[in-house]
This record gives structure tokens, sequence and C-alpha cells, in this order.
């Protein structure tokens, strides 16, 4: 209850949660406010927002309605977000925590590996998954979180390795426990406040990591995604920037939801750390 | 002596994770739907079996998996990278020509990050909670947000087409033949925007982390022992503090590189900057594997010497370094 209290305590943190909810309420309300299909035409091309009351934000080069892209835009954004860290998250934790638990030679080998994805730039690496696998909403989605798991790794190994000696696994042993019952039941659920804080930042660098591989148009192209339309208003970007400008805005309010949330957490979770 | 074998053992350890990633991306091209050959009849517009059968066994893609493996890593270390048929000319060459716009870019946009990220933090850090450091803090986490292609467009929309200060695209201008002094401002005009595009992510991590490393060195006992002293603040700051707080700063250079070379491929494609990154780009939509291979084995080693640079610049920083050995 008091990490509550000091995380509504912080005007940063409450401002990045409702932030969040007006994302997730836009994402859950889309299909009530926009019945039609947002890639669908609704009326004259490049009309612009305020112009006209029944395109608040104005249409895109070929005539759809902007705002309903922004509100389909963040269903899909946070999709790709959220399971691309969870899957960047459950790779990271299995391999951080058998490299951290066992050590040695295991250890090596993980941590070589882990070593290759991290020497390989993120975004080389999306371009090479993506060329081969091509770019459905699916693959694109498994592809980010394929090139994001590396930091949660890291994260787990340290933790694994600062409480694998720790007396209640010590205890655990000499009950018996067998190495995969210490690992999920005793280590993990300690180790993994500080992964999920950080979880945050991998769903902050994922949004971003789908965003510019829309606008390249290398990601899915029969979903509304923000960063498909920024693409899309790059080529009339001399006079009707707008086109651009808006999804532009609803990504980077959506990461900073995130990061401001993940912040807050971090803070009301660990009150020793807040003072920096 | 002592931190050159330290280093150069460093880099020998990264020879094995080298390899690694070779193995792994071309196994990962060989799960690929169609290869170069296919590529290059599509675009001669189609042709027959016979065509395809004689190209695939010049380029030796009639061979099994393992031996294909085998000549690629052997041609490698002959710095040989196959090549590349979009082009028509070797990997290495493309590359080659591609690679100072990228380099350029990256150490402007590093440079401009990293020494406005030390200023802005000490700024912060000596402001701790009051106005300035707010102010910083919030810019920082706003500049994190921003997904860099989008600024990139909003600034040739405001810079270029607006303002008509600086242009908007493009390495150099083509239509004047300049020289000397006068092309080198040109390419200088051209590179502004794509720097501050590519820098500014990095300037919010900079910022962020050189705050926190002045505030964790300000509390330490040597520097009360300095203040107690009587030295005045600018000179504790620069004369003790610096050195100290600098040593996180560096050692996130040599993590960020990698993903400084991804964000060169967005920030290239918007400013159409002839670099490695818009090239990677390139070939992806062009199917062109070998050079996308080429670029995959030239950004691991790029990685890798920064790395390497910043265990040199580290141990100068750190003597405590040396002397572990």
């Amino acid at each position: 209850m008091d990490a509550v209290k000091r995380y509504f305590r912080s005007p940063a943190a409450v401002v990045g949660l409702l932030l969040l909810l007006i994302v997730i309420a836009m994402a859950v309300s889309a299909g009530w406010i926009y019945p039609n299909d947002p890639l669908s035409l609704a009326g004259r091309p490049l009309v612009w927002p305020f112009a006209n009351p029944r395109f608040p934000l104005g249409t895109d080069n070929s005539g759809r309605d902007i705002a309903a892209q922004i509100f389909y835009g963040a269903r899909i954004s946070l999709l790709i977000g959220g399971v691309a860290t969870l899957i960047a998250v459950i790779i990271g934790v299995l391999i951080g925590a058998f490299a951290g638990f066992y050590g040695g030679k295991i250890d090596t080998i993980l941590m070589r590996i882990t070593e290759a994805f991290q020497t390989l730039p993120n975004f080389v690496l999306l371009l090479v998954l993506v060329a081969v696998f091509g770019s459905t909403l699916t693959t694109v989605t498994v592809a980010v979180g394929i090139v994001s798991w590396p930091a949660p790794a890291r994260l787990t190994r340290a933790e694994f390795m600062s409480l694998r000696n720790r007396e209640f696994v010590q205890a655990g042993r000499t009950l018996g426990m067998r190495d995969l019952q210490l690992i999920l039941g005793e280590i993990l659920p300690n180790a993994l406040p500080p992964v999920i804080v950080y979880a945050s930042v991998v769903m902050a660098v994922s949004i971003l990591l789908e965003s510019a591989l829309a606008f390249l148009r290398l990601s899915d192209p029969n979903v509304a995604s923000w960063g498909n339309l920024i693409g899309l208003g790059r080529d009339v970007l001399r006079v009707q920037w707008y086109v651009s400008a808006i999804p532009g805005i609803a990504i980077l309010l959506t990461v900073l939801a995130v990061s401001l949330v993940g912040q807050g957490l971090n803070d009301a979770l660990n009150p020793r750390l807040k003072s920096r | 002596m002592r931190i050159l074998t330290l280093a150069g053992r460093r880099l020998a350890a990264s020879l094995p994770t080298l390899f690694l990633i070779l193995i792994g991306v071309f196994l990962l091209l060989q799960l690929a739907p169609g290869d170069t050959v296919d590529a290059m009849m599509a675009q001669m517009g189609g042709g027959d079996a016979a065509t395809a059968r004689e190209l695939r066994k010049f380029y030796g893609l009639d061979l099994s998996v393992p031996m294909q493996l085998a000549n690629y890593l052997w041609r490698l270390v002959q710095f040989d990278l196959g090549f590349s048929s979009i082009y028509g000319k070797p990997v290495a060459t493309v590359i080659f020509e591609r690679l100072p716009a990228t380099l350029l870019l990256m150490t402007a946009s590093l440079s401009f990050a990293f020494f406005f990220g030390l200023v802005l933090g000490v700024v912060a850090a000596r402001g701790v909670n009051r106005w300035p450091d707010t102010l910083i803090s919030t810019l920082g986490l706003i500049f994190y947000a921003t997904p860099s292609f989008w600024f990139g467009l909003m600034a040739i929309v405001v810079f270029s087409i607006y303002l008509q200060w600086l242009p908007a695209g493009g390495f150099e201008d083509i239509g004047a033949v300049q020289t000397g002094f006068e092309r080198t401002l040109d390419i200088a005009a051209h590179l502004v925007l794509p720097t501050l595009t590519l820098a500014l992510i990095f300037l919010a991590i900079y910022l962020r982390i050189m705050r926190a490393s002045m505030l964790e060195v300000l509390n330490l006992d040597y520097v009360r022992t300095a203040r107690a002293k009587g030295l005045d603040e600018t000179r504790i700051i620069a004369k003790h503090v610096l050195r100290n707080a600098l040593l996180p700063m560096v050692t996130l250079i040599g993590l960020q590189a990698g993903t400084m070379l991804g964000g060169s491929v967005v920030v290239e494609s918007v400013f159409s900057l002839p670099g490695l990154g818009r090239l990677a780009y390139e070939s992806v939509i062009q199917r062109d594997l070998n050079t996308l291979l080429g670029i995959v084995f030239v950004s691991a080693l790029l990685v890798i010497l920064v790395n390497f640079l910043v265990d040199l610049l580290y141990a100068r920083l750190d003597p405590r370094i040396q002397a572990e050995g």
C-alpha cells in the first residue's frame, strides 16, 4: 500500500498514468467510435484538421480519416509494444536465469550469445529478420521481441548471481529442492521486480522500433499504424505537413507515458533510490 | 603498453562473438524465400530455368549449406564480401563508398550528444530539484520519447521548407561543382539536421547518466574534503568531479555504438544521405542479401572497434585499470 501512495505522490508518474489510460481508452473504444475500416476512403483527400467537423484531424493523401487511424493505431502500438515486450522479457529471463544460476560453462555460452546479439545493431538485425520472414503483424512483433531480449537477460543474470547463494536458497537446497524448483519458485519471484520495472523501457523502445519500421514501409501495410501514417504523410510533407505531424505526436505521448509510468513504478518500489 | 595488451585481449575475446553473428545471420538468410538469382531474374523481367541454373552455379548457390557457409567465411577472412548483383560491384566496394557518410554522421552526432549531454547533466546536477534541473530533465524525457524519423521530418518542415535555412536532404549540392573549403561548408550544412536528429535520443540518455553520476560523485568524501579546504565550486567540479563522473558516460559510448548505427538507417533514409544505413535499407527492399550480410559484418566490426577505442580511453581516464593489469 505504501508503494501505491508513493506512486501517486509523484506528479510525473500520475501524468504518465493518465496519458497511458487515455491511449488504452482510445485503443479499446476505436471499434465503437469508428465502426468502419480506418483504411477505407472516408472523404476528400487532404482535408486540413478542424476544416470539416466530420474529420476533426483531417484526412490523408487518399481521403482516409486521420482521427480513425490514430484511434486504431493506438491498438497496434499497444499490441506490438506489449507482446514484443512479453517475448523479450520471457526469453531474457530464461536465459539470464540459467546463466546466473549455474554460472561456469553454461554462463559463458549463454553470455557469448547475448553478446553477439548486443554487438549487432538492433535495427539492422530487425531489417534482416523482416527481410527473411516478411512483414506481417505477427512476424514484426516477434522480430521486435527477438532483438530486445539481451538487456533483460543481463539484468536477470545479475539478480540471480546475487541471489543464488542467499540463505533462503541454501535452505531450499538442504530441503532437497530441485534446481528448477529453486529457479522458478524461490529465486525468480525475488529477481523479477527490477525486470518488470525495466520492461517499461523495453516497451518504449519496442513502440519506437516498430514505428520506425512502419515509417520505412517495412512493417505490415494492411493495418492502421502510426508509423505507416507518418510514412504516407512524408509524400505530401511540403504543404500538408499535418499528416505526418499528428501521428508523430501520438507516438511521442505514448512512449512518454510508458516511460513515466516505468519511472514512477521504479521510484515507488525502490524508495531509497528516489533521491537520485 | 599494459593498456594495449588489456584492450587487445578484450578485442581477441570478441572474435568468437563475430563468428557467432556471421554463422547466425548466414543460416537465417538460408531460410529466406528466394535468393539473389531470383531477384536478378525478376529484375531482368524473367528468364528460363537454364539461365537460372547457370547463374546459381556461377554464384555458388548450388552447393550445400555448410559448403556455402565455409566458402563465405573463407572469403570473409580475405575481406571479400562477395558480389552485389544489384549494384554491379563487389560488396566491399559498395560498402566502402557508403561508409564515410555514415562515419561522419555518427562522429558528429556522438560529439554533439556527448558534449551537450555533459553540459546539461552538470547544470542539472548543480541545480538539483530546482527549476534548471526540472526543465532539463523534462526536456530529456521528451527527447527520449520522440521518434527520430518524425523529428527529422518536422525539422525539414521548419528549417528547409518554411525558413529555407538548410537543405532538406542529400550529402552535398550536386549541381554546383565546389572545391576545398566551400565544399566542406556545403557538406556541413547538409549534415546539420541529420546530426541533430540522430543525436536527440543519445543526448537524452547522456544527460540523464551524467546527472546521476555527478550527483553520486558530488557526495563522495574527497569532494567534501575539497569543499572543506575552501576551493570554489567551479574548480571542484572541473578538477575533481568531472573526471570521475565521466567514466559511466564513456562506458555508454561503447554500449550505444550499435544503437547509433541502427538509428542511422532511419535518419539516412529521411535525409537521403548516401550512407551505410540507407544501403542496408535499399538492400532489404531489393533483396540484395549479399550486401545485407556484408553490412551486418561491417557493422559488427565497427561496434567492436568502437568498444576497443572506449577501452583505451577508459584506461586513460581511470589509472586503476592499468594497475590491475
